[in-house]
């Protein structure tokens, strides 16, 4: 827990994105979780790519469960909307903000805990409902809020801090997602923002559910020699398969890639994603081919990472429920509650 | 980029930027520190040991700590150090105990100290504590050399100058004032162990234009008409004044006549407003009490009327810059402006000027008649004879004869050892002590605190003017000097990187707030400080490059912006940050054991 407050001066130099915000505008309030955790970073990624995107903040709505995970959304967009929900049961309250609010930017923040666990029934309903949002997973193997016991995504033979192996199979959020319909899975690493940044708004722009697995070590817990989860064995250990730049509608193609190396996929609000496989044998629009890639992986002790499935049509809840394009919140008590006659109407058609 | 030698003392010493910006390198940070635990006295011993006269300084000195504030660079106005400074003195306690002991038995070597200004009483000071014999020779009647002769009682009252002078005087000095020096030979027959010169810049430029000679009964030179109203020789002017230069000395010849009864004072100046000498501080004082400056105009000729100055004609020019940013002044075409007075001040500058010492003695001079000195030792052609501040080099601040004089006391002291006064000179040094008192306590206080610099109060302009020992400025009280001492960024508490405890996390690189810190592959300075979290463009500011990490990166600090708030040592989970004080030794007499 720091005291020390953080200086609201800044680099005289901070950029302004196009709205006139610096980075800094899209802080929240000091971290108060280890210092080291792999949560923070993760916070880092978001504050960094959200002031990219020059989306103003209140046009955010945060939402979280219960964990160290879920406490993040406190650190980021200090000045957006957010909701801290019961434990495993985030999916359910974003689920009606995005339904009640289409034009929202939806970040839910969610651990192994709370996703893997508790709440994996949920996770399991928003992924197939496609509800119009970013979806983090901070997964760092271990419930670190009750002091270091095994989640359900540790690795079978990972061992706790005094060397206890843990006996039981892990669930893989991002095969579970590709296996239920998420448009957008991608795996990722806190210590990595080169690559989780632009994940992270890829995923914001994506249409549909968008899902980012991000390794995020639990320094107290679950960051020694016999973890899985931790800096040294990520960092020794992860393979990204596709790196996905994200360019802006405005944004000019700086990068120089040779025919052939890239594809560029459109997003609904002009913006492109630009893909580039470092693995031969991947295809990232191959549901099927990516459960079985990660799978072999996963048996091979790799850490798959990077843009690991993207749907160019996506689609999501309001399109699948075909709501009307004005956010219902805006929407009048007229239109709302157009009256006993039409409820009438309603009612005979299903006599 | 190679691994920083942070055991190297200049590194650290660097970020200090006010420290190292001063002549004396005092420990700013430490005595701010001080202040702002109410602990004038020490607050005040520690600017003492190293500069001398913080009671003069806090109100005197040219502040070449202020520019150079890395409050400047984070937000927008140094730390009035200077002021701060003077609140250590105003608010101090009994001193006496932490002064050094003189030995009553004394070490057989005789000093000779010429002149009794700052850099004599400095040297004195250096070398009394160490059981030398000191005689101290002035043509004045009291001690403080230009201190006391050319600088206004307005704005450093006679008590603040004489209990710093006495102070020194009271340890020992056998003061011979009222002594005129005539020969350095004479001087030299008398048989000392080593001769210190610090006999100033006393003669005043003059300006050899049409007039001048007839005009002469008219026009004073600056310096010299200061000190006799130091003196008390004049004690008035009357009529319209004119005082010609750009300089503290013009700001203080201005803003005397004002006092002492001329009718109107203006300050003309040849060149620009932005390039004069004064601080601006000075200006914006002369300013504040109405005292028109004007610029751009080179005198051309003094009008008299038989021997009765008239008045001056000024030509008209304008500055243009040249390709390599230099000023030149060309005519504007607009006619000469001729402007009445009755009296003229010259305060254009000054020089050495030592007729005194006989050139065929073994001390050299250059060929601007300044003396051949070596700049480490300040010893001359001659052996046993040293110079230090502004006969030294010609004319600067009071701070650069304290810094001069602790490294000509060194000389000397070696010299009376029979050491090499080049080669066993004090080595510099560094401690690097660490500050974490606890998981999240620090012994300084690392909050940064917003403020705005605050202003020093000023007495009533009216009454100022009406007498010329009221001081202008009134200095901070204790409530202001706590709130500005808040201000100081504890540059000295430096972030200290121990690579092998690191584990890449990224802690320290998401909370700094200035994005000081970046994890990346090493490279050559110039491609490193273009790929940096934030662009490291101020190439006055050093890069802290680690060791190779795990990952193959380093770790690369700029330290421009650094506000040393210590959050990424609060944030970092292996203590591979830490917050350590760098103290920088000096090499001065008395600090070091014999």
């Amino acid at each position: 827990m720091t005291f020390v407050a953080k200086p609201e001066v800044h680099h005289p130099q901070l950029p302004l994105n196009e709205i006139g915000l610096n980075r800094r505008d899209y802080e929240g309030l000091v971290s108060t979780l280890c210092a080291g955790c792999g949560h923070d970073s993760v916070s880092a990624a978001l504050i960094q790519a959200c002031a990219e995107l020059a989306i103003p903040p209140h046009r955010f709505a945060k939402l979280s469960g219960i964990g160290c995970s879920s406490k993040t959304p406190n650190y980021f967009l200090g000045n957006s909307h957010g909701f801290n929900a019961v434990h495993g049961r985030m999916p359910s309250v974003a689920t009606g903000a995005n339904l009640a609010n289409r034009s929202l930017y939806c970040i839910g923040v969610s651990g192994d805990g709370d996703s893997a666990s508790i709440g994996i029934g949920q996770f399991a309903h928003i992924v197939r409902r496609r509800i119009n949002m970013l979806y983090i997973v901070d997964n760092n193997g271990t419930y670190g809020l009750t002091k270091g016991q095994f989640s359900a995504t540790n690795d079978k033979g990972s061992t706790s801090k005094r060397g206890v192996p843990n006996l039981y199979e892990p669930i893989d959020l991002v095969s579970m997602a590709l296996d239920i319909g998420a448009g957008f899975v991608a795996r990722s690493f806190s210590g990595d923002k080169g690559q989780l940044v632009p994940l992270i708004k890829a995923g914001l722009m994506h249409r549909g559910f968008s899902f980012i697995d991000v390794i995020s070590p639990c320094v107290a817990f679950n960051n020694h020699n016999g973890s899985t989860k931790s800096y040294e064995f990520t960092r020794s250990h992860a393979a990204s398969v596709v790196a996905a730049d994200f360019v802006s509608p405005h944004e000019e193609i700086t990068a120089d890639y040779g025919p052939g190396e890239r594809e560029v996929v459109e997003m609904p609000d002009g913006s492109r994603l630009h893909l580039r496989k470092l693995e031969e044998d991947y295809d990232p629009h191959d549901r099927a081919g990516a459960l079985t890639y990660l799978q072999q992986a996963a048996l091979d002790g790799e850490v798959v990472t990077g843009l690991l499935y993207v749907d160019s049509d996506g689609t999501d809840c309001h399109e699948i429920l075909d709501t009307v394009d004005t956010p219902l919140s805006v929407l009048g008590e007229v239109e709302l509650c157009p009256g006993q006659a039409a409820l009438d109407g309603i009612n005979a058609g299903f006599r | 980029m190679k691994v920083t030698d942070i055991g190297n003392p200049d590194y650290f010493h660097k970020v200090v930027d006010c420290q190292w910006g001063c002549p004396s390198h005092t420990p700013v940070p430490e005595y701010i520190r001080l202040i702002a635990q109410e602990r004038y006295t020490e607050a005040y011993m520690v600017n003492w040991e190293s500069n001398v006269f913080p009671g003069i300084l806090g109100r005197t000195c040219d502040r070449p700590c202020e520019p150079v504030c890395r409050r400047v660079r984070t937000e927008e106005k140094p730390v009035a150090i200077c002021r701060l400074k003077r609140v250590a003195a105003d608010h101090k306690g009994d001193i006496r105990p932490y002064l050094p002991p003189v030995p009553k038995k004394k070490n057989g070597k005789r000093i000779a100290l010429l002149g009794a200004g700052p850099a004599s009483l400095a040297v004195a000071r250096d070398l009394l504590p160490l059981g030398y014999e000191i005689d101290m020779f002035d043509r004045d009647p009291a001690g403080g050399g230009m201190m006391r002769s050319q600088i206004p009682a307005f704005r450093l009252p006679a008590e603040v100058l004489e209990e710093e002078v006495d102070l020194i005087l009271d340890m020992g000095v056998n003061a011979r004032f009222n002594y005129e020096i005539t020969s350095m030979k004479e001087m030299l027959d008398m048989g000392y162990d080593a001769y210190f010169v610090g006999t100033g810049a006393p003669r005043g430029r003059d300006l050899d234009l049409p007039g001048r000679l007839e005009s002469d009964a008219h026009i004073s030179i600056g310096i010299d008409w200061l000190s006799s109203v130091a003196f008390g020789h004049i004690d008035s002017i009357s009529g319209k004044v004119i005082v010609m230069g750009g300089g503290n000395t013009a700001m203080d010849c201005c803003r005397t006549s004002k006092r002492i009864g001329a009718e109107s004072v203006t300050v003309v100046v040849r060149s620009a407003f932005h390039v004069m000498k004064a601080s601006d501080w000075e200006k914006e004082e002369a300013m504040d009490e109405n005292i028109p400056i004007v610029n751009n105009r080179p005198p051309k000729e003094f009008v008299h009327d038989n021997g009765k100055l008239k008045g001056v004609v000024f030509e008209c020019v304008k500055p243009v810059e040249d390709e390599n940013g230099r000023l030149n002044y060309v005519p504007t075409g607009e006619p000469d402006v001729y402007m009445e007075c009755d009296h003229i001040l010259m305060a254009i500058g000054q020089e050495n000027h030592c007729p005194w010492i006989e050139r065929d003695i073994g001390i050299e001079f250059d060929k601007w008649d300044c003396p051949v000195l070596d700049e480490v030792t300040f010893q001359t052609t001659h052996p046993k004879v040293f110079f230090g501040g502004d006969s030294a080099f010609g004319p600067e601040n009071i701070i650069w004869a304290s810094a001069h004089a602790h490294q000509a006391a060194i000389s000397i002291h070696l010299l009376c050892q029979g050491k090499d006064i080049r080669r066993d000179r004090p080595p510099e040094g560094v401690n690097l002590i660490s500050q974490r008192m606890g998981v999240h306590e620090w012994s300084y206080d690392a909050e940064h605190d917003p403020a705005k610099r605050f202003i020093v109060p000023h007495a009533n302009l009216s009454n100022a003017l009406q007498n010329i020992k009221v001081e202008v400025e009134l200095g901070f009280d204790r409530a202001l000097g706590l709130k500005e001492a808040q201000r100081c960024l504890n540059c000295d508490i430096q972030t200290v990187f121990t690579d092998s405890l690191c584990i890449e996390c990224d802690a320290c690189v998401d909370i700094c707030p200035m994005d000081c810190i970046t994890f990346t592959d090493n490279g050559e300075e110039e491609d490193l400080r273009s790929r940096l979290t934030a662009p490291a463009e101020n190439l006055a500011q050093d890069l802290y490059v680690s060791g190779e990490l795990g990952t193959g990166r380093v770790m690369v600090k700029d330290e421009d912006v650094c506000l040393h708030c210590g959050l990424c040592a609060e944030r970092c989970p292996t203590a591979a940050w830490d917050m350590q004080k760098s103290v920088i030794h000096v090499p001065q007499l008395g600090t070091y054991p014999e």
